[in-house]
């Protein structure tokens, strides 16, 4: 990890809270922020379509200028995402086989899914229920890695029938004819999928849950305070402890007008995705 | 006035034609020996005043007072004298009248519409009410109001008509043949749109449209609704039903293009449920881009024929054509696309039908059981959390 700081002192921390530990890079915490902006104006240009018929999606539509400036800026943000996934996989493929990085396809610290993320889905939920101990997780846990996953093959399918519908004509060339009927039946639902599990399940899971309330600050600090550390990802502690690899990870602790500020981004972005799933919801209830 | 020279008596009767002459006609000029008064009022205030150039110059200017006021012989004469009778000249007029919708002629006096008796001017006279460019005005006198509403169950059809196509083309632009009311409903005798005889009765629509749209008129007639209509199936839309009567808009206005495509699909319930579902109906229902395919961009407005017939817009032969005037490049393939397909209908559209199956499950079952996850976990970790606090305030404690 090229940009961890190597350095680390007691005394450089703020309000003397201890030792704070790299999670995220620079380059990971972009992609994240990309990633919801134009997720966020993914959804709101996306839902009015999905959803014309319903009492806000017109109402919204001509706020931002009629359909014609809603599927623009729906396009202008899916070229943005598409650059950013491709950013992203010539990142990996970078690292894993160029660079020959270890753990980046298989391993504790990699997002692909092992026998231990099976075993820690089915002891979390015996926890949950009281019937077991709970589980100590790696760097990435199960429900992570399926976030990851998720709006990995998210993006391909989307992405995909999102550029058969923009370029019809040309795509016919290959496809059936029913296949321009099946892109929007498929890129509206795995939208809509993607819209309710983000808005709903990764809100809670990562950020809504005691554990983390009211926001998760990793995600844009990068940086997580020791006992956040042990406690959320004891494995990952130990091992780097058992390795020697912790003092590696220590890092600065974030500065005070930038963990503001991502506060002020990060709540607005929740509540943007909290309106458009209240918003979703209605379309099916009212 | 007394005496009354036999050649005034002649010149009278000669201009009353069937009209028995008054036995003692009076000269016009001695009625505005006191009708010239520019004050003069009646008992109720209303003005009595003639205003003679003006009268001169009207239509019935060369007529003598008495050849309409045929009952006032002499003078003084009584408060009370009895109303004109202008159905002793216009007898085809009054027959009209009598049988029409405006029938209740205490209401409707032929002043209502035609103005004031002593400055009436021929129809083809700007001044005159029944000028084609005045017609609406004087229509609208009653028609623009609520009352009418109220009282005859007709909408306010004023201000519709003259924010429409027609309405602007005669007010705006003057044009003397843009429609007005009497275009289509006629003059005197007005009917009931629901009078089989009425030129607004469903059958005579046609017609009466095709008065001045007659190519469209004969392309419609040619079309599945037009030959609906003529074998008397009152169902099929006629053009009022689409263009509707009064507020006709300009069909390629973006207010027509949104309003019109839920007339059709008033009756074509099915297409336009199967229609909504596609992204040529998603995209057009938000405005601000009219141009997405309406029904008509691709079945044809007025000539509607099934695809079955190979001069529909429709036709398989027709579609790479039809779909290439939006979709520069369509092809062969591109054509299979079904504009009102089913995907909850697995005989007609097996492959969508199924593709929305798998994911319609796959939403339900990720949503359920990260939901049930979820909730799961909050309960467990604010469970944990309140007993680790509680704790803690007993170690305070």
């Amino acid at each position: 990890m090229p940009d961890l700081e190597q350095e680390a002192s007691e005394t450089l921390h703020h309000g003397g809270k201890g030792r704070f530990f790299m999670r995220f890079t620079r380059e990971q915490r972009a992609l994240h922020a990309v990633l919801f902006t134009t997720f966020l104006g993914l959804a709101a240009t996306g839902l009015p379509m999905r959803f014309s018929q319903s009492f806000w999606a017109r109402r919204f539509a001509s706020a931002v200028g009629g359909f014609g400036s809603i599927i623009f800026f729906h396009k202008l943000f899916a070229v943005a995402l598409t650059l950013a996934f491709l950013v992203h996989l010539k990142a990996i493929l970078q690292r894993g086989i160029v660079n020959r990085e270890k753990g980046i396809f298989w391993g504790s610290t990699s997002m692909v899914a092992n026998w231990k993320d099976v075993k820690d889905l089915v002891g979390h939920l015996r926890w949950m229920v009281g019937l077991g101990p709970k589980p100590q997780f790696e760097r990435y846990a199960y429900w992570e890695k399926f976030d990851y996953w998720a709006v990995f093959w998210g993006m391909i399918v989307i992405g995909f029938s999102g550029y058969a519908m923009w370029f019809a004509p040309f795509f016919a060339r290959f496809l059936p004819g029913w296949a321009l009927n099946a892109v929007l039946v498929i890129h509206s639902e795995e939208g809509l999928l993607a819209i309710l599990f983000i808005f709903s399940i990764h809100f809670v899971n990562t950020h809504l849950r005691p554990d983390s309330f009211p926001m998760d600050m990793v995600v844009f600090t990068g940086v997580e305070s020791e006992e956040e550390f042990k406690h959320k990802r004891t494995q990952e502690y130990e091992r780097l402890a058992r390795e020697g690899k912790l003092e590696a990870r220590v890092a600065d602790a974030p500065a005070v007008w930038f963990t503001n500020f991502s506060k002020v981004v990060g709540f607005i972005a929740i509540f943007i995705g909290l309106t458009l799933l209240v918003l979703t919801l209605s379309a099916y209830f009212i | 006035m007394k005496t009354v020279s036999s050649i005034t008596l002649v010149l009278v009767a000669a201009a009353l034609l069937f009209h028995a002459a008054p036995a003692a006609a009076q000269k016009s000029a001695e009625c505005l020996a006191c009708h010239a008064d520019a004050s003069m009022q009646d008992a109720a205030g209303h003005s009595i005043t003639v205003d003679e150039s003006k009268f001169h110059s009207s239509i019935h200017g060369s007529l003598e007072c008495a050849n309409c006021h045929a009952t006032i012989k002499s003078y003084p004469h009584p408060d009370k004298v009895t109303p004109v009778k202008c159905d002793t000249c216009h007898a085809d007029e009054a027959a009209g009248l009598a049988s029409s919708v405006h029938s209740a002629s205490a209401d409707h006096p032929c002043t209502s519409c035609h103005g004031d008796a002593h400055s009436i001017f021929p129809k083809t006279d700007a001044r005159s009410a029944v000028y084609p460019l005045n017609v609406p005005r004087t229509c609208g006198n009653c028609h623009s109001n609520e009352g009418m509403a109220q009282k005859h169950g007709l909408a306010s059809v004023y201000p519709s008509y003259i924010d429409s196509i027609h309405g602007f083309a005669l007010s705006k632009e003057g044009l003397l043949v843009a429609a007005n009311c009497q275009s289509c409903h006629g003059s005197h005798k007005i009917l009931s749109q629901k009078n089989p005889l009425s030129a607004t009765y469903k059958t005579n629509i046609p017609n009466t449209c095709g008065t001045c749209h007659a190519g469209i008129s004969a392309n419609y007639a040619g079309g599945v609704h037009g030959k609906a209509v003529a074998a008397g199936k009152l169902a099929a839309p006629v053009c009022s039903d689409c263009h509707t009567a009064h507020a006709i808009l300009q069909p390629t206005e973006s207010a027509f293009r949104t309003q019109s495509t839920p007339i059709c699909g008033s009756c074509h319930k099915e297409k336009f449920s199967t229609y909504r579902d596609t992204f040529h109906s998603q995209l057009g229902a938000l405005g601000g881009y009219v141009e997405t395919a309406r029904c008509w961009d691709c079945h044809g407005a007025h000539d509607v024929l099934p695809a079955s017939d190979p001069r529909s817009p429709i036709a398989p032969a027709n579609l790479v054509k039809t779909c290439g005037r939006c979709h520069v490049g369509a092809n062969e393939s591109f054509v299979q696309y079904q504009p009102h397909a089913n995907a909850h209908n697995r005989k007609l559209n097996p492959a969508l039908y199924f593709i929305r199956l798998f994911m319609n499950l796959l939403l339900g079952s990720v949503l359920t059981f990260f939901m049930i996850h979820t909730i799961l976990w909050l309960i467990r970790s604010r469970y944990d959390q309140v007993k680790r606090k509680s704790a803690e305030g007993e170690k305070n404690a």
